[in-house]
């Protein structure tokens, strides 16, 4: 039983990974990350060659971009360790590409007043956008709106959806 | 007495009111006492005798039942217990109350002289003091009649000819005169609520409706797709400043309630949040943060002046008006924590006010300057508390958690502020002395968020 599920998982990953490289296949690295997904229900036709070393540097920074949110502690700004290879796909591909924008969604949860989580959403926001300056992102490619606790994603009054709600969502504009 | 409205002009703003902006259908909100207060006052509201034809369009006496119930500070005994029923004063037993223990009794008629012209009349009755001998002596004020007496018995005793459309709010008028001659703290059932209602399934689900303090009328100001936010009222109840992502980006409008006219007064890139009008209301503080970080300016509404208030990289928002016009207070991470800061506009000097606990937000003078209002966290659970000024002293008054957006009636009795309650964002109310509590919800069963009370309407 345990067998299975792990051959099961392998035979997901690697559909998932080869579903992956369809999608990237023939895109260069102008193609925004809006039409990259990770989703495993992608079908398509496989292609036969394996991936070049250079295929699986794009493959990995597609992968990261695939991510378009980050997360943060509770009354916090500041910019997690964790998400510093998904900030840089982002930041760099957005540097290479100054003809891509990008808008800068910073939320909070419900806890705490609304207005004042409207500041701490778009400070979430900010820290993300100074980061990708820091990369060389123009100004004029980033938009910040914060919509504080106004648009939550997890409906639920409890730690998981609060956690799910303290986020930037990183929306590229064509 | 003063305090009475002129009558004429009372009947003109219900009748604009009403036509201007039609009765929407949608969410009433539905107002349930979850905590009664021990100190609640006896009073019996005793059915008003109604002569005319057809129904009478509104049940003044319950209405009247209804508000002094909700306001904790009367407890109106249930009409099956009432041990008679008269409707005027002459007709009233004493003894029958006194040994009851009921201090206070209502009698009312209403009696219909035109169509859509109805005369109510009503005394109120001090069961306990002296003399029950009346010797009317009558006068009109403001067009309406007000019968004086000798008699120690009748506190207060008036006639007034309405219409049906304006009998409920006449109603709330009865209500605030009995409150304000029986506590000394003049009535505010005849004010009116702003609230934002999230109509599940709508397609413009953030709704921000008007209306009146019980719950009943609800008119839609204004409907988006898109969060609106932060109503506030003008200071003398015809206007509402509140915040609309309907553009994709926020920004402050002004919208009159009874026109429906509306502006935008603010659209500047980032943060265009927490407008609040000053005590004169010539003026409005607000959050921007096209600088960089958010800071309180304040927005001259006659010359579009924009001033420049705080400055500090940290978190500077919810402003809010010492009712001197002198000073704002304001919440600001600068000392790590939300805390409140006060600061005067001639030097700009920011003084922190609060140093209890780690996150005190959201705050608002009382109307003499004494307290502030404001949600402060502790063990985790975000209340509304009071803040004595010269003490120091916070004191949660709610036992709901995530609180937010407390506003205060204009005479200062009671808060009603947005919480959760059985996994439902609504409002609940709460007295100021933390006695006396309720919860209201919507009847659409949407969540229910940032409320304000609005200010004396006349």
């Amino acid at each position: 039983m345990k067998n299975l599920t792990c051959k099961a998982l392998v035979l997901s990953f690697f559909a998932l990974f080869l579903a992956s490289c369809t999608t990237t296949t023939g895109g260069q690295a102008t193609a925004p990350a809006e039409t990259t997904t990770a989703d495993t229900g992608t079908t398509g036709v496989v292609e036969p060659t394996g991936p070049t070393a250079e295929e699986i540097a794009l493959q990995q920074d597609q992968a990261f971009r695939a991510n378009r949110t980050i997360y943060f502690d509770l009354d916090k700004y500041d910019l997690k360790a964790e998400y510093r290879e998904l900030i840089e796909a982002h930041a760099k591909f957005l540097a290479k590409n100054p003809a891509v924008n990008v808008k800068l969604e910073g939320h909070a949860d419900e806890r705490g007043t609304p207005e004042y989580n409207i500041a701490l959403g778009e400070k979430r926001a900010k820290a993300l956008a100074d980061m990708f300056r820091s990369f060389g992102v123009s100004n004029s490619q980033i938009e910040v709106v914060s919509y504080g606790e106004e648009r939550p994603v997890a409906d639920g009054h409890n730690d998981e959806a609060w956690a799910k709600n303290r986020r930037v969502e990183i929306k590229y504009n064509l | 007495m003063k305090y009475f409205p002129k009558t004429s002009r009372f009947y003109l703003l219900s009748l604009v009111f009403l036509t201007l902006l039609p009765l929407s259908a949608q969410a009433i909100l539905e107002i349930e006492i979850t905590k009664g207060a021990d100190n609640a006052r006896p009073i019996a509201i005793i059915p008003f005798k109604f002569q005319g034809t057809g129904a009478l369009p509104q049940n003044i006496s319950q209405i009247i039942f209804s508000d002094l119930q909700r306001s904790g500070r009367f407890r109106p005994t249930p009409l099956a217990d009432l041990p008679e029923t008269p409707f005027n004063s002459g007709d009233v037993h004493l003894e029958k109350w006194k040994s009851r223990g009921i201090e206070n009794v209502v009698v009312g008629q209403i009696q219909q002289v035109e169509a859509d012209t109805y005369n109510i009349s009503f005394e109120l009755l001090d069961v306990f003091s002296a003399s029950p001998e009346i010797q009317p002596n009558q006068q009109i004020l403001n067009g309406e009649l007000v019968i004086k007496t000798q008699s120690q018995m009748i506190l207060d005793a008036r006639s007034s000819q309405v219409n049906a459309a304006s009998m409920r709010r006449y109603a709330h008028r009865i209500a605030d005169i009995i409150y304000e001659k029986l506590t000394g703290v003049r009535g505010a059932f005849s004010t009116r609520l702003a609230y934002i209602n999230l109509e599940p399934g709508a397609k413009n689900k953030y709704q921000l409706f008007v209306s009146d303090a019980d719950g009943y009328n609800p008119n839609l100001i204004r409907a988006s797709n898109q969060p609106i936010m932060s109503p506030a009222w003008s200071p003398d109840g015809s206007q509402l400043a509140y915040v609309s992502f309907e553009s994709g980006r926020p920004q402050i409008f002004i919208q009159n309630v009874y026109t429906g006219q509306r502006r935008a007064v603010t659209n500047y890139k980032g943060i265009n949040g927490a407008p609040a009008w000053s005590p004169d209301g010539k003026r409005l503080s607000m959050t921007l943060s096209k600088d960089g970080n958010p800071e309180i300016y304040i927005l001259d509404l006659a010359t579009n002046r924009l001033t420049r208030i705080t400055d500090h990289w940290g978190i500077d928002t919810e402003s809010s008006w010492h009712p001197d016009g002198q000073h704002l207070i304001f919440t600001s991470d600068r000392g790590g924590k939300p805390q409140i800061y006060q600061i005067a506009l001639g030097d700009k000097t920011p003084e922190r006010m609060t140093f209890n606990g780690d996150y005190n937000a959201g705050a608002a003078y009382t109307a003499d300057g004494k307290e502030i209002v404001l949600i402060h966290r502790e063990n985790n659970i975000f209340h509304v508390a009071i803040r004595d000024q010269k003490s120091g002293t916070i004191q949660p008054l709610t036992e709901t958690q995530l609180d937010e957006s407390p506003s205060i009636a204009p005479n200062g009795s009671m808060i009603i502020y947005a919480t959760l309650s059985r996994g439902r964002r609504v409002l609940a109310a709460v007295s100021t002395d933390g006695r006396f509590r309720t919860i209201l919800t919507a009847s659409n069963q949407g969540d229910v968020r940032a409320p304000a009370w609005s200010p004396y309407l006349d």
